[in-house]
């Protein structure tokens, strides 16, 4: 039974994210390494970055990309490798090329609409009258003196 | 033979909202009095029927009918009782059935409490609130039946998906379809507000408890939603941007904008339109989350029951409500007009000003998650919008939020002074700065996420607790806590759930910037150093749960030579569903998280483990619980309860005075 287990544990895809086994012994590059995969998209998976997919193509990426650091890379260069075989849907960042800048500023401009159509309003308004109306004054006797 | 029944009636209540729909409309317009009578009771049997036919269905899961569709595909005999009853919700079907429940549900109080609304607009709301029911009954009868059969009945099922059969995420459905379809009523009120032509104080004191009960029930729900995320899927993150977690996101920050917009409303008789127009966006966004979900347009971590038919469905509904209610709108909303006068500087702007921020960090969540769409379908870009792109975006106008809350909180009614409302602030700000400044000398690192949330925090809690103590008069300080305590508790539900956003503000951001990882293979006996705390692996077994089997580890924590704690973390595998899952062993502490993974047995001997010290990580979800009990204080505010109890005495006239 316990070797059933075992064998079954090993053949369901492995549960966890980095591995030990795959983690490089220089601190330095191994934090370099985390903190560029967790911008990067698991192709294979649904929404996950390769630093939290148990995916194994996600471990395969993990490993190249360490390859590529312990190569010499820079963080820009050893992203670009990957994006240059999978394509930009790897980014977790979309760029601000093209198109995407409507992405990028789309929400701090309807900011400033916002705080501009706002602000006339609550200019234009009249400001607050502490006066009553004719028809209020003679509701409010009304209501004192009934 | 009983579950015809639950189908037949599900039929009935689809005739019975059609009938709804339509009579109390036409007798509202021709002020007949007998047409429009026809809402209420058509109403409750809706909800009736409904509820039976929901009750047939959670009968089937837990007798284990087989015979049944529903039944086969989404539960097995050996599965807890608790996860054969939630079960009935844990797919397409059954959860859309949840839905109608909670939609007739809704419909009818409207109908059982709706004793102080005028005739006429109550039936316009139930006719309304019933046409959101006709579009779904339709919906879940001619696309997603939970009462299909099968011929030949299979001996046992196909489980349900193991990462559901868990206690956070088997609630988590219930209270997030409270809170989507509670929006509903704030939708039906706005439209029919709009079929009236006027808006009111007393309109906007009926429409605030709906919206605020939503809003409460979407808090716990998102809430228990990234409890699970916490401990479940392994590694504690607690929030990812994942499509279906914006779906619930948008409408809750439409939802709070709508709750601050209704109070200008009921209370100075200003911002008519644009309450009306974010009660119709709230209710919208719920669509599109519905949408999002269920049409697999999106691709996310937990959406289930991906269909294309049923997305085009859902969005030609989104498309009629939406449009109809904006179209509606663009018609009439210039009859709104504002009676309440302010100036710039008042707790009036001071809202407008919420509102702006959050409909538009709402419209951040909404272009994020729309984008790759976008991009795909009209500039033939594959890409993906990821958390970094949401961190960034989102981030600084919640930041701008918290800096503005208190200060816009305390700030006069109609005409208020920046000088009057800072006073009482100082003491509160300097302390924000001042423990900002200790957290960032202490930590290690020169991050300023850590102090950035420190000094949010403390600023938001301060001026919550700053805005009762002014409140609370000028006598002396037993007084000052005398009348503290007597004030009303809308008051003292505004305080709490603003001191939730500060604590919850707080807790994320103490965690992400100072959590700790250790991720290595360990050996039965190994002790290793995280943080304060040492690790010890004790041993490391097998077990057979009752339908799944479990690799369970033991893990010591120690600090110094003083036991701490005894962790086990688990590996489960559900021979069923062919899938494993991680149970991670959390000891929860006010001031830290201990959390820790067993991974796989390793080649060489030994196991993977991961390790993480968690700091102040339960503040993220006490903050919500906060916000949600601050819900609870504002609903049971004596003016609602004794303005419903005195409308009923004073019948026709309906609206209760001040």
């Amino acid at each position: 039974m316990k070797r059933l287990v075992l064998i079954l544990c090993l053949l369901a895809a492995p549960l966890w994210a980095v591995e030990p086994g795959e983690m490089l012994d220089d601190p330095v590059l191994e934090d370099r390494a985390r903190t560029i995969s967790q911008g990067l998209r698991c192709p294979v998976c649904q929404n996950e970055s390769i630093d939290e997919s148990n995916a194994t193509l996600a471990k395969e990426l993990r490993i190249v990309l360490r390859e590529r650091i312990v190569a010499g890379d820079t963080d820009a260069q050893a992203v670009d490798f990957i994006v240059s075989r999978y394509g930009e849907f790897v980014l977790l960042r979309p760029d601000t090329r093209g198109a995407n800048l409507i992405l990028w500023f789309a929400a701090p401009a309807l900011l400033l609409v916002a705080l501009g159509i706002g602000w006339t309003a609550i200019r234009r308004r009249p400001a607050a009258d502490e006066g009553l109306s004719d028809a209020e004054k003679a509701e409010l006797e009304k209501i004192l003196r009934p | 033979m009983l579950i015809e029944l639950g189908h037949f009636a599900l039929i009935l209540a689809f005739g019975v909202a059609s009938v709804q729909m339509i009579v109390p409309l036409v007798g509202a317009h021709r002020g007949n009095a007998g047409w429009m009578a026809v809402a209420e009771p058509a109403a409750t049997v809706q909800f009736l029927l409904t509820g039976f036919a929901f009750a047939v269905l959670t009968w089937a899961f837990v007798t284990s009918d087989f015979s049944l569709q529903l039944v086969f595909l989404n539960s097995h005999t050996d599965k807890p009782m608790i996860y054969k009853i939630t079960g009935v919700w844990g797919n397409h079907e059954g959860s859309m059935l949840l839905w109608m429940v909670i939609l007739t549900l809704f419909g009818a109080f409207a109908a059982w409490f709706g004793d102080g609304l005028p005739t006429r607009l109550r039936a316009r709301v139930l006719a309304v609130q019933a046409s959101i029911a006709v579009a779904f009954f339709a919906f879940v009868i001619f696309t997603s039946n939970p009462f299909l059969r099968l011929e030949v009945p299979p001996l046992n099922g196909r489980d349900l998906n193991p990462l559901l059969q868990d206690p956070g995420l088997a609630f988590h459905p219930p209270f997030l379809y409270l809170g989507y379809v509670g929006l509903s009523m704030a939708f039906s009120f706005a439209v029919a507000a709009l079929i009236e032509g006027r808006v009111d104080a007393a309109w906007g004191r009926w429409v605030r408890p709906w919206t605020l009960a939503a809003w409460m029930f979407l808090t716990v729900g998102i809430a228990l939603g990234s409890w699970w995320a916490y401990y479940e899927l392994g590694w504690g993150g607690f929030w990812f941007w994942d499509p279906v977690e914006n779906a619930s996101f948008m409408p809750w920050l439409i939802a709070t904008a709508l709750l601050h917009s209704a109070i200008v409303v009921e209370k100075r008789e200003a911002l008519k339109s644009w309450t009306i127009l974010l009660a119709i966006l709230a209710f919208g966004f719920s669509l599109l989350g519905a949408f999002i979900v269920r049409s697999g347009v999106l691709t996310s971590v937990h959406a289930f029951a991906n269909d294309p038919e049923r997305g085009m469905l859902i969005l030609i509904i989104l498309a009629v409500f939406l449009g109809g209610a904006l179209t509606l709108f663009a018609f009439r909303a210039h009859a709104m007009e504002s009676k309440g006068v302010f100036s710039t500087v008042s707790r009036e702007s001071a809202l407008i000003l919420n509102n702006i921020l959050l409909a538009v960090s709402s419209f951040v969540v909404f272009i994020g998650t729309i984008w790759p769409l976008v991009a795909e379908l009209l500039f033939d870009r594959t890409l993906s919008v990821g958390p970094p792109f949401f961190d960034a975006a989102f981030t600084p106008f919640m930041v701008a939020l918290a800096i503005v809350l208190p200060l816009g909180s305390i700030l006069a009614w109609k005409r208020g002074t920046f000088g009057r409302a800072a006073k009482p602030l100082l003491g509160w700000l300097m302390l924000a700065v001042a423990l900002a400044g200790l957290a960032y000398a202490v930590q290690s690192g020169n991050s300023a996420l850590g102090p950035i949330g420190v000094a949010l925090g403390v600023w938001v809690v301060g001026g919550a607790i700053a805005d009762l103590w002014v409140r609370s008069g000028r006598e002396g300080f037993a007084d000052r806590v005398r009348r503290m305590s007597r004030l009303p508790r809308a008051d003292w539900g505004k305080a709490t759930a603003h001191i939730g956003i500060g604590v919850t503000i707080f807790g994320i951001a103490a965690m992400l910037a100072w959590q700790k990882e250790d991720i290595r293979v360990a050996n039965v006996g190994d002790r290793w150093d995280v943080a304060q705390f040492s690790f010890q692996l004790d041993d490391v077994g097998q077990e057979q749960g009752p339908n799944y089997q479990t690799t369970l580890a033991e893990i010591s924590v120690w600090r110094g030579t003083r036991e701490v704690t005894m962790l086990e973390p688990e590996k489960r595998f559900y021979p069923v569903a062919n899938m494993p899952t991680t149970e991670a062993a959390i000891a929860n502490g006010i001031l830290r998280d201990l959390y820790v993974v067993i991974g796989d047995p390793q080649e060489g001997g030994g196991w993977a483990v991961r390790v993480y010290v968690k700091p102040f990580a339960n503040w993220i979800w006490g903050g919500a619980i906060l916000m949600a009990l601050g819900g609870v204080f504002s609903l049971s505010d004596r003016r609602l309860r004794v303005g419903a109890a005195a409308a009923k005495q004073t019948m026709p006239k309906g609206a209760p005075a001040e």
